[in-house]
């Protein structure tokens, strides 16, 4: 038995591997037609047209501009609400509104993806003259809006991890509330806090459904958040969901463009982890 | 002193008022969202919308195929998951606790946590789909779907037989028993609350993954029940995504018909999950 359970722990380490390896195997393919200095530094990406160029940057930028959006909205609103909840809000508000937020994260994506279109973009048109129909604002403030959640749940369990005795202090010092919540509590649980924020970078990188859906299918080099844009994401749905055969340098491609997003939230994800370890005993 | 200790003051009652904003702002999105579906797509759900065929013409369409296309997927994937999530998490945590196996795992479940969902849907479709040979199948979907939940269940195990006192262990031993006794009939009856209420927040995710099942071949347009694991499918998800990129107010409404079913579901499990993780805490606890 304790064999098969072995082997059971093993799979997500072969799981782990088996990305890296499909992923490296056709990219390694894709580089034998495509020269890796154009991919890399190329502002053109049009693998589906007659003229094929291969430049990555306009999805790049598609893909940070939307992460961009959803986190100028999340990780303030994120942290200030996990500040609020931990720090001045009556238990009983926090026991009531915490669960709510988590049920902003419980949303499957296409929700949503439909939000942003339906709801948001038209919205936001009534304010904006020149937004387009697909445009990466919506979008990215609707990916911020779902990982709000993830920022206030585990900021929050950081500021809560502090010792009551750094705040006692800090009162008995004649701090008020904001004093003790920016100049002790928040510098005390910043490791916490700075790995809710990357991991909702992470998340928001990686991404697909929302933009698929309202941020549209043009890859196009800008940081105009009015216009569409097409982020790593959606190139691979959208070449998924076309007749591309299977043996083209077109399907290649998605290999390419996933392991250049696997690159950033591998990166991210082991620089969270490292954080965590390195900080989460300074108090113990 | 006193004005440094008035401006303290003010920053503190305005941080409170933004902060109030914000909450409210958050809480008021979710409202919006789930308004503004029901408002659009109420009217829509009724039993010939659950039970019909896809269709071109939207007021005819149902999502009886993806309906049932979900629920094949639900199956095998947890099937496939289930036992081997738990059985790797109990071996992390009762057998190879504090080797360097054990601490490796963990780095690399942290890791494929974070992957994003649409990369499993490339491994998908090239280990399952077409190395193995699945095919568009439902068999390839949900084994794709049953990697990327397995963190998930694999986690929330460890977490739930960390939970169980070690006292209970040593009893057992102490009685006589071996340690997979111990494990199979004291740790996990123990921990049975917490595993179960992984498994369900589990499936809430697998319900509403679509990125995913796009990249290994789920059809939009399946008219058709599936009869057995080899089929083609579709699956709600998918079908709400077709719908909701139409330009058609017709098909935008199905979408969030649609939309009102699948979240009935995520609720539900949610709920279930939450109330259940509530109970099983207190329990543990004393």
């Amino acid at each position: 038995m304790q064999g098969v359970m072995f082997m059971c722990s093993l799979l997500s380490i072969v799981t782990t591997v088996g990305i890296i390896i499909v992923l490296l195997a056709d990219t390694w393919r894709f580089f034998g037609e495509v020269s890796i200095v154009e991919f890399i530094t190329g502002t053109t990406w049009t693998p589906l047209f007659e003229n094929k160029q291969f430049g990555i940057l306009p999805l790049l930028s598609g893909t940070l501009l939307t992460t961009g959006i959803a986190c100028l909205l999340a990780v303030p609103v994120g942290i200030t609400i996990a500040v609020y909840l931990n720090e001045y809000a009556s238990p009983k508000f926090t026991a009531v509104v915490k669960p709510i937020l988590e049920v902003l994260a419980a949303v499957p994506t296409v929700v949503y993806g439909f939000f942003a279109l339906q709801f948001v973009t038209p919205l936001l048109q009534q304010f904006i003259p020149g937004l387009a129909g697909f445009n990466a604002l919506s979008p990215g403030l609707v990916m911020g809006l779902m990982i709000i959640p993830y920022i206030t749940s585990l900021s929050e369990d950081a500021l809560r991890a502090v010792p009551n005795s750094l705040r006692e202090a800090s009162y008995g010092l004649g701090a008020n509330r904001f004093q003790t919540a920016f100049k002790v509590l928040v510098p005390a649980a910043s490791s916490g806090i700075v790995v809710s924020v990357i991991l909702a970078i992470s998340r928001a990188l990686g991404e697909t459904m929302i933009v698929a859906i309202a941020a549209g299918q043009e890859p196009r080099l800008t940081f105009n958040p009015l216009h569409a844009v097409e982020t790593i994401t959606t190139y691979i749905v959208q070449v998924s969901m076309g007749d591309v055969p299977q043996d083209s340098i077109e399907y290649r491609s998605i290999f390419a463009a996933g392991i250049t997003l696997f690159v950033f939230t591998f990166l991210l994800n082991n620089l969270s982890f490292w954080i965590r370890k390195k900080y989460q005993q300074r108090y113990e | 002193m006193s004005r440094k200790r008035s401006t303290a003051k003010i920053k503190d009652k305005l941080f409170k008022l933004v902060a109030i904003a914000f909450t409210t702002i958050a809480l008021l999105s979710l409202v919006l969202l789930i308004g503004d579906i029901l408002i659009k797509g109420f009217a829509r759900v009724n039993w010939s919308f659950l039970v019909n065929l896809p269709s071109r013409h939207a007021d005819q369409a149902g999502i009886y195929t993806a309906l049932a296309g979900m629920v094949s997927l639900l199956v095998f994937t947890m099937i496939t998951a289930i036992p081997i999530g738990i059985l790797s998490g109990i071996y992390l945590e009762e057998y190879g606790k504090d080797s360097w196996f054990a601490r490796f795992v963990e780095v690399n479940i942290s890791n494929l946590a974070g992957v994003p969902s649409v990369i499993y849907g490339i491994l998908g479709l090239q280990l399952f789909v077409r190395t193995t040979g699945l095919g568009n199948s439902i068999l390839a979907g949900s084994l794709t779907l049953a990697l990327l939940i397995m963190p998930i269940i694999i986690v929330s195990t460890r977490e739930a037989v960390k939970a169980v006192p070690d006292s209970l262990r040593q009893g057992s031993l102490a009685l006589g028993a071996t340690k997979w006794q111990t494990v199979y009939k004291v740790v996990l009856p123990a921990s049975f609350g917490g595993i179960l209420t992984g498994i369900i927040l589990s499936t809430s995710r697998a319900i509403g993954e679509t990125a995913p099942l796009i990249v290994v071949g789920a059809l939009a347009y399946v008219p058709f029940i599936p009869e057995g694991p080899m089929d083609q499918y579709t699956s709600l998800p998918i079908q709400i995504y077709n719908w909701t990129t139409r330009p058609q107010a017709d098909f935008v409404t199905n979408a969030a018909a649609g939309i009102i079913v699948m979240l009935v579901f995520t609720f539900l499990l949610n709920a279930v999950a939450i109330t259940l993780r509530n109970r099983w805490y207190k329990k543990v606890k004393i």
